[in-house]
């Protein structure tokens, strides 16, 4: 019989591979009867989507300001960097 | 094309750039010269900017490539170690093993989470993940970032990264209970 650990394990490789016929069926009967390692599957996936979802909708994080010192900074760097265009054309 | 467009990015998108760098890297400054190395970049190669992308997609299509360049530095740096005696791998997996009990059961029941993170914001939502990210190991969170975010195949993260399946799933598998441990703190508090 899987304990709750080994069943958390399963349900995490699934998500990175194929789990083998038998692998299966011992988490299938252990999720049967076990709240807990059924709300586990459930947030891993829920986990998953959420992320996935911010990420591929283009919900990027906004939230941190770059620092107005580190503005400067890479202005300058910027303003000093040698324009490729005018370079060329020259 | 004038040279003050490089400017207005940085105006413009400077700060969306910052907060993408780190999520993925811990240290603030490290995520500004990893800003400045991006627009730096783009600069050189803005004839080959296609206006049909968003110009933040663009640039943050760059920072991905120094953020991935970044991990395979920091991957070879510590290489992921082969034996169990090793100390990150020690702690990480007693770590893990603090969420379950010497029989193998959880050491504490789970919570249903239930519709709670529907009440966060975009940003609220990022700094949660960011701040759980920041509690796992920098390799835990590495791997995970490239396979839950960046959705890389497994086979990828083991080829880019030089470690084995096996490794990368034990690692995931105590990233995922960690990330679900910190959430379910902070969801249900």
């Amino acid at each position: 019989m899987l304990t709750c650990k080994d069943a958390s394990r399963l349900i995490s490789e699934g998500q990175d591979r194929k789990l083998s016929q038998r692998e299966k069926i011992g988490l299938r009967l252990h999720l049967w009867m076990c709240d807990s390692c059924r709300l586990f599957e459930k947030q891993v996936g829920h986990l998953r989507q959420a992320l996935r979802r911010g990420w591929s909708g283009g919900d990027l994080p906004t939230d941190k300001q770059l620092p107005e010192e580190a503005q400067e900074r890479i202005r300058k760097v910027l303003k000093e960097h040698p324009n490729d265009d005018s370079n060329s054309s020259t | 094309m004038s040279i003050s467009d490089p400017e207005r990015w940085l105006e413009e998108h400077g700060s969306a750039l910052y907060s993408f760098a780190l999520l993925h890297v811990r240290d603030g400054h490290r995520a500004e010269d990893l800003v400045q190395e991006t627009l730096l970049a783009a600069l050189k190669a803005r004839e080959r900017f296609q206006g049909n992308a968003s110009l933040r997609t663009w640039l943050i299509g760059i920072l991905k490539h120094k953020i991935m360049d970044e991990f395979r530095r920091q991957s070879r740096e510590a290489p992921i170690p082969d034996s169990p005696e090793d100390a990150w791998d020690a702690a990480e997996a007693r770590r893990a093993a603090e969420n379950f009990t010497d029989n193998g059961r959880w050491s504490q029941p789970l919570t249903n989470w239930g519709d709670s993170e529907q009440d966060f914001s975009r940003d609220q939502f990022w700094s949660l993940i960011e701040q759980c990210l920041a509690a796992l190991s920098p390799r835990m969170a590495r791997l995970f970032v490239l396979r839950e975010l960046w959705e890389m195949e497994t086979k990828e993260v083991c080829k880019e990264l030089a470690i084995t399946p096996t490794n990368l799933w034990t690692t995931l598998h105590r990233a995922r209970l960690g990330m679900r441990q910190c959430l379910e703190k902070n969801l249900c508090a």
